[in-house]
């Protein structure tokens, strides 16, 4: 049953649900970040309308920067406005910044601990036609891995509005995880967002398995959970839009009332939130875990649906990996 | 401030050179040659440049210094030790667990460093960054920048030579060490860069060209750098690598070295003799 204190959409399983790119909610994060605080300025390398930073430039062209092809520049340019006490977000491709830009990063903006906030626009497999090297699967394994650094993947345009505005307010680094693809709006403005919070969508009685996701990913997860239910299986679902500082309390808390785990991400199986669920989780209580997620390829040309299909991250695929998951814990 | 005389810098640079000698034997391992190269100019930034209080480190009105060849900061720690940063007897905890002093500089455990530097090319990008929020708050603070000849092989460097022009970021001034060295031999063999002159000028910087160890060039370059008003200016200064040091000077070998105790007991009786001779 979906948990109704978190004010999800009502039209949350209506098959006519509104899909909007993740990255416009970025946009419109960047406007209302702006207007609250002064101090925010947006720099972009020669992609201000792919990272929907368009809007914010034309209202504060006096905050707005533009750095040219130059992802490594804008990273340390950025560096030094934060050090002086600007809140800077840079707005590039996953692929190029963190991709490009990691030593800067790990070494200008994490180890200085100034608030430098990486848009990473563009991720998975579902950026589409323009082909492997803009699919960026390795972004929350670079960005997790730094001292300093908190990880956000929102998972829709609403939550990704919402991540953009508290993101300003930390004082610290921030990377923010924005996919290109329309998704779903499952969220409401009032369902609530609080950096470092997982959150528990879908809840039934006994239930065999929890199944953890971000990104693109909380909606099928969402409509797994559904089809499980029908097949008598009962499960929590949890979006986790905070890869790091990781929600341990939560994601124990329910791994134990389950007793197995399914994390999904569109990102590499290796380095991603199924990684940190397993550390975190062999630690402290082992259950049996699956990860659906890309399986040690790059990506290739084409349309989402169908590199979602190729690369493993369907709706069935997270059910599969539920019913796996679950016969070995009853093993 | 603690400004010295004109006549008074190059005694109190050769006191630094002492110290920059001791703290690398002590380290046991460090970057001798460009420390010893710079000692001029940052004796001329500390004692003569810069406003800046050693008391007060991180006055809101003093100039931001930031080294993008973070391998030099032995010449940055004695030049502050001297300048009442902190005690001269601390810079033999250099490179040492504990100390404050790290192998390559670090802002969170000394603020007035401003940065964290180490791998090459990413200083200019900080400074220009730091220098275009001052203007947009109309602060009247310069913010300068040391950076290597080296790193003019790193393309970081170059995407912020063209942000800085773009941009108009007069209150920017840059030296570069000029020393024709780099870790694995020298510059024109490594990574030709010349004429870096040309170069800077060709991407719309105010250029002016100086001896490093020439006391009134360095002050009237930084003058020249004040008087302009449309663009960053690059001080390429033309420095001897491990400069004062017979057996160091323009050995490229030094780059990366340190002195033993014998050699480190010979460098500093030849700079203890100059010493006197300014007295």
């Amino acid at each position: 049953m979906l948990n109704k204190t978190l004010k999800l959409s009502e039209q949350i399983f209506n098959k006519k649900i509104s899909s909007i790119p993740i990255r416009d909610g970025f946009g419109e994060g960047l406007l209302s970040a702006g207007e609250q605080n002064d101090q925010v300025i947006v720099l972009t390398a020669d992609l201000k309308d792919s990272t929907r930073a368009t809007a914010f430039s034309e209202k504060y062209p006096e905050r707005f920067i533009e750095c040219g092809v130059a992802e490594q520049g804008m990273v340390t340019v950025a560096s030094g406005m934060a050090n002086y006490g600007k809140i800077p977000f840079i707005c590039s491709f996953s692929a190029f910044n963190p991709g490009r830009t990691w030593e800067q990063i790990r070494t200008t903006i994490c180890i200085n601990n100034v608030p430098v906030k990486i848009g990473g626009l563009f991720v998975g497999v579902s950026v589409g036609p323009d082909g492997v090297t803009h699919q960026m699967l390795e972004d929350i394994a670079l960005m997790r891995s730094l001292p300093n650094m908190i990880v956000l993947t929102p998972s829709d345009s609403i939550e990704a509005k919402k991540a953009v505005v508290l993101a300003a307010s930390t004082g610290t680094p921030v990377y923010l995880r924005i996919p290109r693809a329309e998704s779903p709006v499952y969220t409401t403005v009032d369902t609530p967002f609080e950096i470092g919070k997982a959150y528990t969508l879908w809840e039934e009685k006994n239930p065999e398995v929890v199944i953890i996701s971000h990104g693109v990913m909380v909606y099928k997860s969402l409509l797994a959970a559904k089809k499980l239910s029908a097949a008598g299986f009962s499960c929590i679902v949890m979006s986790c839009p905070t890869i790091k500082p990781l929600d341990e309390q939560s994601i124990i808390h329910a791994a134990k009332i389950a007793g197995s785990v399914v994390v999904s991400e569109e990102h590499q199986a290796i380095g991603g939130l199924g990684s940190a669920v397993s550390e975190l989780l062999s630690k402290n209580l082992p259950v049996p875990i699956e990860i659906v997620a890309v399986e040690d390829r790059f990506g290739q040309s084409g349309k989402p649906e169908e590199l979602w299909e190729e690369y493993g991250l369907t709706t069935e695929n997270i059910i599969a990996a539920a019913k796996k998951v679950v016969n070995r814990k009853r093993a | 401030m603690n400004n010295l005389p004109l006549v008074e810098l190059s005694k109190k640079a050769t006191e630094i050179r002492i110290d920059i000698l001791k703290m690398l034997n002590a380290a046991g391992s460090g970057h001798s040659a460009g420390s010893l190269g710079m000692a001029d100019i940052f004796t001329a930034l500390y004692f003569h440049i810069l406003h800046h209080e050693a008391e007060d480190p991180l006055w809101e009105g003093r100039d931001r210094l930031f080294l993008s060849n973070g391998h030099i900061v032995p010449v940055r720690y004695a030049t502050m030790a001297h300048a009442g940063y902190f005690p001269i007897t601390h810079l033999k905890t250099l490179r040492k667990f504990g100390s404050e002093l790290q192998g390559h500089p670090e802002r969170m455990r000394i603020p007035a460093l401003e940065s964290t530097s180490g791998p090459l090319g990413s200083g200019l990008g900080q400074a220009a960054g730091y220098a275009y929020a001052a203007r947009m708050d109309n602060k009247r603070f310069r913010t300068y920048c040391i950076t290597s000849d080296g790193e003019h092989d790193e393309g970081n460097h170059w995407e912020a030579v063209m942000f800085a022009a773009k941009y108009k970021l007069a209150n920017l001034t840059v030296f570069v060490d000029r020393n024709n060295i780099q870790i694995d031999g020298f510059t024109h063999n490594v990574m030709p860069m010349e004429s870096l002159s040309e170069k800077y000028k060709s991407f719309n910087w105010n250029v002016v060209n100086i001896d490093g160890h020439n006391f009134p060039a360095i002050l009237s370059s930084v003058e020249q750098a004040r008087s302009e008003y449309q663009k960053p200016t690059v001080i390429i200064a033309k420095t001897i690598p491990g400069k004062g040091v017979y057996f160091m000077e323009n050995k490229f070998e030094w780059h990366g070295k340190v002195p033993d105790d014998a050699q480190t007991k010979e460098a500093v009786k030849i700079l203890t003799k100059q010493l006197k001779e300014y007295e």
